[in-house]
């Protein structure tokens, strides 16, 4: 049965071309780092990418989006994870990094040429997959490996015990980098890589709030479009000035009503990354008017949320915008470890299964969310922790949920047809239909 | 033989808890993981127990923890919704693997408890600064039992607790210098016993039974024969002692191990300071590494290694929980390390239930082809 609904006014969103410029110019100066005289690092998506950044210039080499990158090409990925199993790791690893690895082992870059050696390896380390990810590759490509750990534990206990470590662990770290590369380290490139880091964050968490919207502005894949520069690129200057852009170009969308999903009649939201390889799946969702306006996941891994004073969620304030020091490096690092030790992706992901519960509950409240969709990640299981718990804590307020089994980057465990079918079932659930035309 | 009492401990530690908890009219607690500060626990006067594996079929996880997580985490789960820790007053966790953290965050918010804590114990072990955050997680650790007891806990009794501590550790390691004769004059299957019981019982009563031990294996008569093949077990935590029993019943003596159910356990004691709470992380720190927690370097391996060849080990079985990330990222180097070593090894997949028939004729092929590298 199809049902035809009143349209919301929509158009393409300025910013997404030069999203997609910023992203491909990143793969590019990964590829031509050596030749630009620029250090290449490698290291994972949630690394301190603004350490290095006293060294000069530099281009951080993140696996996680890479691996995704190369989940959308299954004849790549298929040889990649191939080349891992041949090494006897594993199948049900980290998917991305089995990506990562696998185009490591065939020294293959998907974009071209051979798999770029890193002048040293740095991690952040708080799931248990990233320290031993990067461990395996400093060992591959013979380059000096720096890890730092992220003190997880309870959101709160501890905190300036917590700044303190990660404080000391980046002293070091600079100390190392210097030995490693023979180069000087210039405290003020760190101070503007801080905040520019920072400033970034904040603006993509006071975007993502403009989606509280009805009709929202954005919807799940042209989040995913957008929040890759602040994943990649955080730490330049090139990545505010965007994230500066697009807050603009949100902020008057809502003004003029502007929705992303024309259909817009029901809002929902997922968890975990999406098969990447299927996207597809939201589009196919909008025929039922869906409009998935975000997650957790999408939300966080850039940005972060803090309670404002009318007890709303909202961006945080930066180091800057708090008053805190920024003249000396302790001051700095200060500051960049208090940024993550109060980042919601580690702090309540990666900690215990009821913080992240607590916050979905709120996201789903304050941006008028009718129900929830989990991607059961094989390939990741850091967002698959405590995924099941936070389904009985939505199911038990009353929050509609649905499930399905997938991999973010290996094709091999997703059913695509069980899932539209799941998806049906979920909305006829919901009590939608498709829509005309 | 007194090793008949550590078995007996293990396969009866529901009730020996609870008989004493009966007998002290004090509180047990339970841990996930051996990255907790036992003694502070001990030194309230609660007894800590180790949360391990049934080995029983379950369907009660399925709702709480996604099958890609490991069967042990999903085995430690399923006992608490079963209801078969109901005389644990507390639960306790340090940071380890996201897979026993989620059945500790399931089991927190499902199964009552008047007590429960998440302490982070630091993964970069390796680093200078591990031991400070250490101290600071220790001391949120003790405010946070002494809060739950109403009581503090005095430096008398961490000092007791630490000396009951290092003294049962001494005394495992004793008897594992005992195995490095030919023939050892324990199975494998009963010194993992020996150390799981310690993880479940009142270690000054332990130490007893240990001294027992230490006094009658030099006149036992049953123990290992002479000329059995000299294997390791090396891995993910292995409680399936049935199955350890099993491999020595086919011409092998498991004669050393690396593992959280073994020698990762005790290997290393409390170097007493006057900052008792300093000392105990400290230890923490030092101990011999989960993979979760061996990196940059590979320390872990250097202390494998070791372990191998003092113990004139012929081949290694190594052992992984399904899906156990941390051992899933060691296995193929260490693997290579081992052979490269002319250690041969033969890895098994380990899930709630083991599959014995065909574990059989892996385990006798494995061993065959150890024989014939002896001849």
């Amino acid at each position: 049965m199809v049902t035809s609904i009143k349209k919301y006014q929509t158009r393409p969103l300025d910013s997404f071309k030069k999203a997609m410029e910023l992203r491909k110019e990143y793969y590019q100066n990964v590829m031509e780092a050596k030749q630009q005289g620029k250090l290449l690092i490698t290291g994972g998506a949630d690394s301190m990418v603004a350490l290095p950044a006293g060294l000069g210039d530099y281009v951080f080499f993140e696996g996680e989006p890479y691996g995704a990158t190369i989940s959308m090409d299954p004849e790549f990925s298929g040889k990649c994870v191939e080349a891992v199993e041949a090494k006897n790791f594993a199948r049900d690893m980290c998917a991305y990094m089995r990506n990562y690895w696998g185009s490591m082992f065939l020294n293959k870059y998907y974009f071209g040429g051979e798999f770029p050696k890193p002048d040293f390896v740095m991690q952040l380390g708080f799931c248990d997959t990233h320290a031993k990810w990067m461990q395996q590759v400093g060992e591959y490509m013979n380059a000096p490996y720096f890890g730092i750990d992220m003190p997880v534990g309870t959101p709160g206990r501890n905190v300036d015990a917590k700044v303190k470590y990660l404080t000391s662990q980046m002293n070091d770290a600079i100390e190392w980098m210097q030995k490693v590369t023979g180069r000087k380290y210039d405290d003020d490139k760190l101070r503007e890589a801080v905040r520019n880091e920072c400033k970034s964050s904040a603006l993509w968490s006071e975007i993502v709030c403009y989606n509280k919207a009805i009709p929202a502005p954005l919807e799940q894949r042209l989040i995913f479009s957008l929040y890759i520069v602040c994943i990649l690129r955080r730490h330049e200057r090139k990545s505010v000035e965007f994230y500066e852009m697009l807050r603009d170009e949100v902020k008057q969308r809502v003004a003029d009503g502007i929705a992303a999903v024309a259909t817009e009649r029901c809002r929902l939201m997922d968890d975990s990354q999406p098969p990447w390889y299927f996207l597809q799946l939201y589009k196919y969702m909008e025929k039922y008017g869906v409009s998935v306006v975000g997650s957790h996941y999408s939300f966080f891994l850039g940005g972060s949320l803090e309670e404002m004073p009318d007890g709303s969620l909202g961006a945080p304030k930066t180091p800057d915008e708090m008053g805190m020091p920024m003249k000396t490096r302790e001051d700095i690092l200060r500051a960049y470890a208090l940024w993550y030790v109060k980042k919601p992706i580690i702090s309540q992901m990666f900690a215990l299964p009821h913080f992240k519960s607590e916050t979905m509950l709120r996201l789903v409240k304050e941006w008028k969310v009718n129900g929830v969709i989990f991607h059961l990640n094989r390939g990741c299981e850091g967002t698959a922790f405590g995924q099941m718990e936070n389904r009985l804590a939505l199911t038990k307020a009353g929050i509609p949920v649905m499930t399905y089994e997938g991999n973010m980057a290996d094709r091999r465990e997703f059913d695509e047809a069980q899932t539209l079918k799941r998806i049906d079932a979920f909305m006829e659930s919901l009590g939608l239909s498709k829509l005309e035309g | 033989m007194t090793l008949d009492r550590a078995k007996e401990i293990v396969t009866n530690r529901h009730d020996y808890a609870r008989e004493w908890k009966k007998k002290t009219g004090s509180k047990v607690m339970g841990y996930f993981c051996t990255y907790v500060p036992e003694e502070i626990v001990y030194a309230a006067g609660v007894l800590p127990v180790r949360v391990i594996g049934s080995h029983e079929a379950q369907s009660y996880t399925e709702p709480h923890i996604y099958a890609m997580f490991c069967p042990f985490s999903r085995d430690v789960l399923a006992q608490g919704l079963r209801g078969k820790y109901d005389y644990l007053d507390g639960i306790m966790i340090g940071h380890s693997c996201l897979h026993l953290r989620q059945a500790f965050g399931a089991w927190m918010t499902n199964v009552p408890a008047s007590f429960s804590y998440y302490m982070y114990t630091p993964a970069k072990i390796q680093s200078p600064h591990a031991k400070e955050l250490m101290l600071a997680e220790t001391i949120e650790f003790k405010k946070a039992v002494e809060n739950w007891l109403g009581r503090p806990i005095t430096d008398g009794a961490l000092d007791k607790s630490i000396e009951v501590y290092n003294t049962n550790r001494r005394l495992l390691k004793q008897i594992y210098e005992l195995r490095k004769a030919d023939p050892p004059p324990l199975f494998g299957s009963e010194a993992i016993e020996l150390v799981l019981s310690s993880q479940l019982s009142d270690k000054a009563e332990h130490n007893k039974i240990l001294e027992s031990v230490l006094k009658e294996l030099p006149q036992r008569r049953n123990g290992p024969q002479g000329g059995n093949i000299r294997l390791m077990i090396i891995g993910s935590e292995d409680d399936d002692t049935n199955f350890l029993r099993y491999v020595e019943g086919l011409g092998a003596t498991i004669v050393a191990d690396e593992h959280c159910t073994g020698s990762r356990y005790f290997w290393n004691e409390t170097i007493p300071e006057k900052d008792r709470l300093r000392a105990i992380g400290n230890r923490y720190v030092n101990r011999p590494p989960c993979p979760t927690k061996d990196w940059e370097s590979r320390r872990r391996f250097v202390h494998i290694m070791n372990m191998a060849k003092e113990y004139n080990i012929q081949g290694a079985i190594l052992v992984q929980q399904k899906f156990c990330d941390p051992h899933e990222f060691d296995i193929p180097p260490l693997k290579a390390l081992l052979e490269k070593n002319g250690i041969p090894s033969l890895f098994l997949e380990f899930d709630i239930t083991v599959p014995i028939g065909q574990f059989r004729t892996r385990v006798e092929a494995f061993l065959e082809m150890l024989q014939l590298e002896v001849v």
